[in-house]
């Protein structure tokens, strides 16, 4: 009874594919969108030569930022040996190769010309952290893919722990490259700063553990499988101290621009008068991704209840999304100071706050992504056997 | 006339292994070109029926013996002067329209007023051909890149339009083309979903103009505040007036050697 078993889950109830439905659906309308922006060009989205990079960034890059976080669940098994979460591995790897590839698939739909993806994967330009990045999302999957293998199967299982740590390895520098596609831009005042890369692999660990808890109770209460409360609390704790974490990497990053003068107006703009990235700052990213679900983490009341910790995880998904919008859109939104101290203008909108509101097709293929993400984990739960068949609290405690 | 289109074919090869331009239109005008040189070789052997002894032959590459650059003198530039941006425009096909965020800009007439002086000066800003551009740094395929010559360029045919070279120029310089174009020039190729910038009039370069739209009509109104040259030349314009007056980058700060300098800033 007490052993640890998976199994695929069964594909033939009315709500499986219900759910494979609706999401495929969903993608096709992010496809749809997609295409029409192509064949019309960009000028049918919010962006313009001023916001270059609107919505679909930041979807993409939040599933990519969490798909490297949501194989963190993986790593605290192999990488740091704590039995307990050995379970829950090989979802956590499902879900970081489902993650990534929804995220990759808005970047690649949102290019100008994606019709040119085999250039960006045939050519590359090795100063270029974007051209890093290609190669190592590539290789994430690649990687994460043997790791899955060397988990399912009994005669590789002796290398799971290698290929384990090279997996935790590789995500923490492909992290550090995403957030580097920021911090590596010399000219712009919301970036150029090396703290957004470990801010950035910060950011991942919550994401991507919000992400794994919901996958997780979802897939669990659906299927009617055991799920105990000491699993859910061990993780309900990390995600704390991620939420945490996030926190004290974003008052860093503010407190030092603030005791640097040069740094006042961006300050300024994203802290006291920049409008919807102001409010989204301080509302979306430190009161609902922040505040409010370190609270509901940590409060004694709420322990054992799923809900609440399913509240706290939507709340770390909707304040990650607001984070990644006011650092992409407005760190571009903000005017670059060509000449600091004065007064520019142009009819290029030279020192002007660029305006940006999404199209309804950023937004659709935006959500075409995740639904991409979700597609993939439910196809590879019900084809593999990714999830334990309980993870009540004997199994978890016997795996001690 | 076999022998005539192989002779093309082979020219057309030629000028595709040296050429850097890497513009869509090249090889098409090289192969024209190629048809009619091999007719003038057909008509008469020994006898060309046309010169081009003042353009740089297009099977020879650029070298880094000339650096382009321009110096735009602040104090000879006026406010209410659009000039240098019309020629631009009407040079590149670009036809941006009032008041759009969308349309390209090559070049801008940018307002500068010192808030503590009321000082306002006005002059043009343009792509400013660094020579460590951003823009080449960032770009994952390799399009944005840099001429031996100086003039930094997008490869309209590795372009993949993922604009990280807009948001890493300090100088606003790139556009991304955000809807279908019918009206391009032959002479600027462009292309709905890839980015362009000011290319330093790089077909009057190559055609042995050595000048610029925006440097002609700069001269022609009289205000003469563009001055085109070799910065690598001690006895061109441009080198003998920088250093006589000197001449001040944008961001210096930034440390990339900027083509393009400031008089008077």
């Amino acid at each position: 009874m007490d052993t640890l078993r998976y199994s695929t889950i069964e594909a033939t109830s009315s709500k499986f594919w219900m759910l494979l439905g609706g999401l495929a659906l969903t993608i096709l309308i992010g496809v749809l969108s997609a295409h029409h922006m192509e064949v019309e060009g960009h000028v049918i989205s919010g962006m313009n030569n001023q916001i270059v990079w609107g919505l679909p960034h930041v979807f993409a890059i939040f599933l990519i930022v969490a798909a490297s976080g949501a194989l963190n669940v993986a790593s605290i098994a192999s990488v740091f040996g704590k039995a307990e979460y050995k379970p829950l591995a090989r979802l956590s790897a499902l879900l970081a190769i489902a993650l990534l590839a929804g995220g990759l698939a808005v970047l690649v739909l949102d290019l100008g010309r994606p019709d040119r993806l085999i250039v960006a994967m045939t050519q590359y330009n090795f100063k270029s952290i974007f051209a890093w990045n290609i190669i190592l999302y590539t290789g994430f999957f690649a990687i994460v893919g043997v790791y899955i293998w060397s988990m399912m199967d009994n005669s590789l299982k002796k290398y799971s722990k290698k290929a384990g740590l090279f997996a935790f390895i590789w995500r923490l520098i492909l992290t550090t490259g995403t957030g580097s596609i920021f911090g590596f831009l010399v000219a712009r005042s919301a970036y150029d700063t090396a703290l957004l890369a470990p801010m950035f692999i910060v950011m991942s660990f919550a994401f991507g553990l919000a992400f794994y808890i919901l996958v997780l109770i979802a897939s669990y209460t659906w299927t009617d499988r055991p799920l105990g409360d000491l699993i859910l609390n061990k993780l309900r704790n990390l995600l704390g101290i991620f939420i945490a974490s996030i926190l004290y990497f974003v008052a860093v990053y503010h407190v030092t621009n603030l005791y640097a003068t040069e740094h006042h107006a961006i300050e300024r703009f994203l802290l006291l008068d920049g409008g919807i990235y102001t409010l989204l700052f301080w509302i979306g990213q430190i009161l609902i991704g922040g505040l409010i679900p370190l609270a509901l983490v940590y409060m004694p009341q709420t322990k054992n209840c799923r809900k609440t910790l399913m509240v706290a995880c939507a709340m770390v998904i909707l304040g990650g999304i607001a984070q990644l919008y006011v650092i992409i859109v407005g760190g571009q939104a903000f005017p670059l100071e060509m000449f600091p101290g004065m007064e520019i203008s142009s009819s290029f909108f030279d020192g002007e706050i660029g305006q940006y509101s999404p199209s309804i097709w950023e937004i659709l293929l935006g959500i075409g992504g995740v639904a991409i993400s979700l597609l993939l984990v439910t196809v590879g739960v019900a084809i593999l056997d990714f999830l334990p068949d309980s993870l009540a609290d004997n199994i978890v405690e016997v795996k001690k | 006339m076999n022998n005539v289109v192989t002779k093309a074919y082979k020219l057309l090869r030629k000028s595709k292994q040296v050429t850097d331009e890497p513009q869509t239109d090249q090889s098409k005008r090289s192969f024209v070109g190629g048809l009619v040189g091999a007719s003038g070789l057909a008509v008469a052997p020994g006898v060309m029926l046309y010169e081009t002894a003042s353009a740089k032959p297009a099977d020879e590459a650029v070298t880094n013996k000339i650096r382009w650059g321009m110096l735009v003198n602040v104090n000879q530039c006026t406010e209410d002067c659009n000039a240098c941006v019309t020629a631009c425009n009407d040079e590149h096909g670009l036809y941006p329209e009032e008041g759009s965020s969308t349309d390209s800009q090559w070049i801008r007439k940018l307002t500068v007023k010192d808030p503590s002086t009321e000082n306002t000066k006005s002059f043009p800003v343009m792509c400013q051909h660094c020579e460590d551009p951003p823009c080449v740094d960032v770009c994952p395929t390799g399009a944005s890149f840099k001429r031996e010559d100086g003039i930094v360029l997008v490869n309209m045919h590795t372009c993949i339009g993922c604009r990280y070279c807009i948001i890493a120029c300090p100088y606003k310089a790139r556009s991304f083309v955000h809807e279908v174009l019918d009206n391009q020039l032959p002479s600027t190729p462009r292309g709905k979903g890839c980015v362009d910038s000011c290319n330093m009039c790089v077909n009057k370069i190559d055609a042995g103009e050595n000048t610029t739209a925006c440097a002609q009509a700069c001269e022609k109104d009289g205000h003469q505040a563009i001055v085109f040259g070799d910065l690598n030349d001690s006895q061109s314009e441009i080198s003998k007036r920088l250093k006589d007056f000197g001449g001040t980058q944008i961001r210096a700060d930034l440390g990339l050697n900027t083509g393009v300098r400031y008089q008077g800033l």
